[in-house]
C-alpha cells in the first residue's frame, strides 16, 4: 500500500489515522505540496488528474479522495468491520452523511486553516462563519448523542470513518482562528477520539494527556 | 500604525519564497502592519509596491524576496553554506504565525521544549537533560550559543537511530536566526537551518525556513518535510503564547526565562531598541494586555 501523502494535509492524516487504527503496513510517498505544488505537476496529474491528495495505491489500485479511501481500506482491511459497518444499512446511511458534512468542514475551516498558515486563498470571513455553522450543528449533535449514552457521531457503539473524517479540521481549526470554546460537547469527542487505543498525531495536534498550555513553559 | 524602530526600517526583510510567485500576478502579503503587493513579470523581474503606490527596494536572494523599506543600512546577510554544491539550498515552506515573530525567534533558541513538543524526533520525553552551554555576543553584535548538546531519537531523517547532537545557535539580526546541526551522516559538519521571520504585523508573522543540509542520503523533499514536521509541532505552542508580544522586561516571564539564550535575545533586544513585537520595558507594567491588535486579515 502506497500512500501519496503531505505531513500537514488533514485529508491525508484521515488516512493514515485510519490506517494506524486498524493495523495497515504502508508505504509513504511524500508529495511536496508546499511550497513546491507537486500535486500539480506532470508526474502527479497522470495518477489524478484533480492534482488532489491523498491518493493510495494498493496492488495496482489506485484511488483518491480521503473519503473514497477510508470507505475502501475500512472494508477492505478492518475484520472487525466495526469502521464501515457494511450490514448496518441505518450505520452506512449516517456514514454517508456524515462524510458530506466533513467535506463541508473541509471547505470551511480546512480552508480558513490553509489561507492562515499557507497563504491559499479563500473567502476567509465566510470560511470562519460557515465553520461556527457546522460546529454549532455538530456539537447540538453530539450532546444528544451523550445522552443517548452515545459516544460517537453515528448511532454505533464505536467510532466509525465519520468520526475520522471529521475529525482532523476540527481538532486544527484553530490554526484558522476558529476557536473551540463554545463547543464543549465537541471538545469531549475531541478526546475521546485522541484516546482510541493506536491513535496518532498530526503536528498541530498533541496525544490525550498533557494539555498544550502547560508544555508552554519550556518555550 | 505603530511606531516601527528605525533599525529594521533600514533592515532588509523577507516577503516571500520566490517559488510561490506566479509571473503576471500580484501577491500580496503585509510588512510592518502595512499592506504591500509583489509583482513579478514574465522576465521574472520582481517589483515590490506599497498600498500606497510607493515602490519600495527589492532584491532575489536565496530563493525569496526581500525588500528593505527605507535606506539599506547594511547588506542581506551571506550565507557561506548556500554556496557549497553538496548541499540541498532550499526554502523550507512559508509559514503564517499568529504570534510576534520575536517570540518565534526566541522559541527557535530554545532546546529545552524538545522532549516535550518534539519527542521522538528532536527529543525524549523520558529525557529531558540539557547540558550547560556557552552564550556569547560576537565582535559583530551577534548572539552566539555554543556547545549546545542533546540527545535526539531523530535528529534529521537519515539518521539510523539516535545520536547526541551538537548544536550552535546564533542572533544575527531581530527577527533573524541560525542554527548549526550534527549531521547524522558526516559528524563532522554541520547542517544549516535559518529562519527569517517577516515581521507581518506586531502578532502576526510568516516564518520563512532556508535550509542547506548536506545532500548525503536526503533528497529536497524530505528536508521540507522534516522542517514542516517540526515547525508545525512548534506552530500551536507558539500561538497558544500570551501575550502574543515579547516582554522584554527581565522580570516577566521568569521560568522562561530561565534559558540563558532567551535572557541573552531579550536583553541584547532591549540594548538595540527593538520594540516592534516586543513589550518594551516601560509598559512591562501591564504587559498580560494584549498590544492593541493590528488586524492584518
Ligand atoms: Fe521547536
Amino acid at each position: 500500500m502506497k500512500l501519496y501523502n503531505y505531513e500537514l494535509s488533514a485529508n491525508c492524516y484521515k488516512v493514515r489515522l485510519l490506517m494506524s487504527l486498524i493495523g495497515i503496513e504502508w508505504e509513504n510517498i511524500t508529495v511536496d505540496y508546499y511550497p513546491g505544488r507537486e500535486h500539480k505537476s506532470e508526474w502527479f496529474l497522470k495518477l489524478n488528474p484533480l492534482g488532489q491528495l491523498p491518493l493510495i495505491e494498493d496492488d495496482g489500485f489506485i484511488l483518491r479522495d480521503s473519503h473514497a479511501i477510508l470507505v475502501f481500506l475500512a472494508t477492505k482491511f478492518d475484520d472487525t468491520g466495526k469502521w464501515y459497518p457494511t450490514q448496518n444499512a441505518e450505520v452506512l446511511g449516517e456514514i454517508a452523511q456524515w462524510l458530506g458534512f466533513a467535506d463541508s468542514l473541509n471547505s470551511t475551516a480546512g480552508s480558513a486553516r490553509l489561507h492562515d498558515g499557507l497563504f491559499i486563498e479563500c473567502d476567509i470571513d465566510s470560511c470562519r462563519s460557515g465553520a461556527h455553522r457546522l460546529m454549532r450543528i455538530l456539537d447540538e449533535h453530539l450532546w444528544f448523542q451523550e445522552k443517548q449514552n452515545n459516544m460517537w457521531i453515528c448511532s454505533h457503539s464505536n467510532p466509525t470513518i465519520a468520526d475520522i473524517a471529521c475529525f482532523p479540521s476540527i481538532m486544527l481549526s484553530e490554526e484558522g482562528g476558529i476557536s473551540r470554546i463554545d463547543y464543549p460537547a465537541i471538545r469531549r469527542w475531541c478526546d475521546r477520539v485522541r484516546r482510541i487505543p493506536n491513535f496518532i498525531v498530526i503536528p498541530g495536534i498533541f496525544a490525550a494527556g498533557p494539555d498544550i498550555n502547560c508544555e508552554n513553559t519550556g518555550s | 500604525m505603530t511606531q516601527v524602530d528605525s533599525t529594521l526600517i533600514s533592515d532588509w526583510h523577507v516577503v516571500a519564497d520566490i517559488e510561490t510567485l506566479k509571473d503576471d500576478t500580484i501577491t500580496t502579503t503585509y510588512l510592518f502592519g502595512e499592506r504591500i503587493q509583489i509583482e513579478r513579470n514574465h522576465l521574472k523581474s520582481i517589483s515590490v509596491t506599497t498600498d500606497s503606490g510607493r515602490e519600495v527596494i527589492s532584491r532575489q536572494k536565496y530563493g525569496f524576496v526581500w525588500v528593505c523599506l527605507g535606506e539599506p543600512g547594511r547588506p542581506i546577510i551571506e550565507i557561506p553554506e548556500a554556496e557549497e554544491n553538496d548541499r540541498h539550498v532550499i526554502t523550507g515552506g512559508s509559514m503564517g504565525v499568529h504570534v510576534s515573530g520575536l517570540r518565534v525567534v526566541e522559541n527557535f533558541l530554545d532546546m529545552g521544549h524538545f522532549p516535550f513538543v518534539h519527542d521522538g524526533y528532536l527529543g525524549v520525553e523520558t529525557n529531558s537533560e540539557t547540558f550547560p552551554y556557552q552564550v556569547d555576543i560576537t565582535a559583530d553584535d551577534e548572539i552566539v550559543a555554543t556547545d549546545c548538546k542533546f540527545f535526539q531519537p531523530v535528529a534529521s531523517p537519515n539518521a539510523e537511530g539516535g545520536i547526541m547532537a551538537d548544536y550552535e545557535y546564533q542572533v544575527l539580526r531581530p527577527y533573524t536566526a541560525v542554527l548549526y546541526k550534527t549531521n547524522p551522516l558526516q559528524p563532522h559538519r554541520k547542517d544549516y537551518i535559518a529562519i527569517f521571520v517577516q515581521p507581518a504585523g506586531e502578532e502576526h508573522c510568516i516564518v520563512h525556513p532556508f535550509l542547506c543540509y548536506l545532500k548525503d542520503g536526503i533528497d529536497r523533499c524530505t528536508v521540507r518535510w522534516f522542517m514542516q514536521l517540526i515547525f508545525g509541532q512548534d506552530k500551536p505552542i507558539l500561538e497558544n503564547q500570551l501575550p502574543k508580544c515579547l516582554p522584554l522586561d527581565p522580570r516577566a516571564e521568569t521560568c522562561i526565562a530561565s534559558d540563558a539564550t532567551s535572557v541573552f535575545y531579550r536583553r541584547w533586544l532591549r540594548e538595540h531598541n527593538i520594540t516592534y513585537g516586543a513589550i518594551p520595558i516601560d509598559s512591562a507594567s501591564n504587559f498580560s494586555e494584549s498590544k492593541s491588535g493590528d488586524i492584518i486579515r
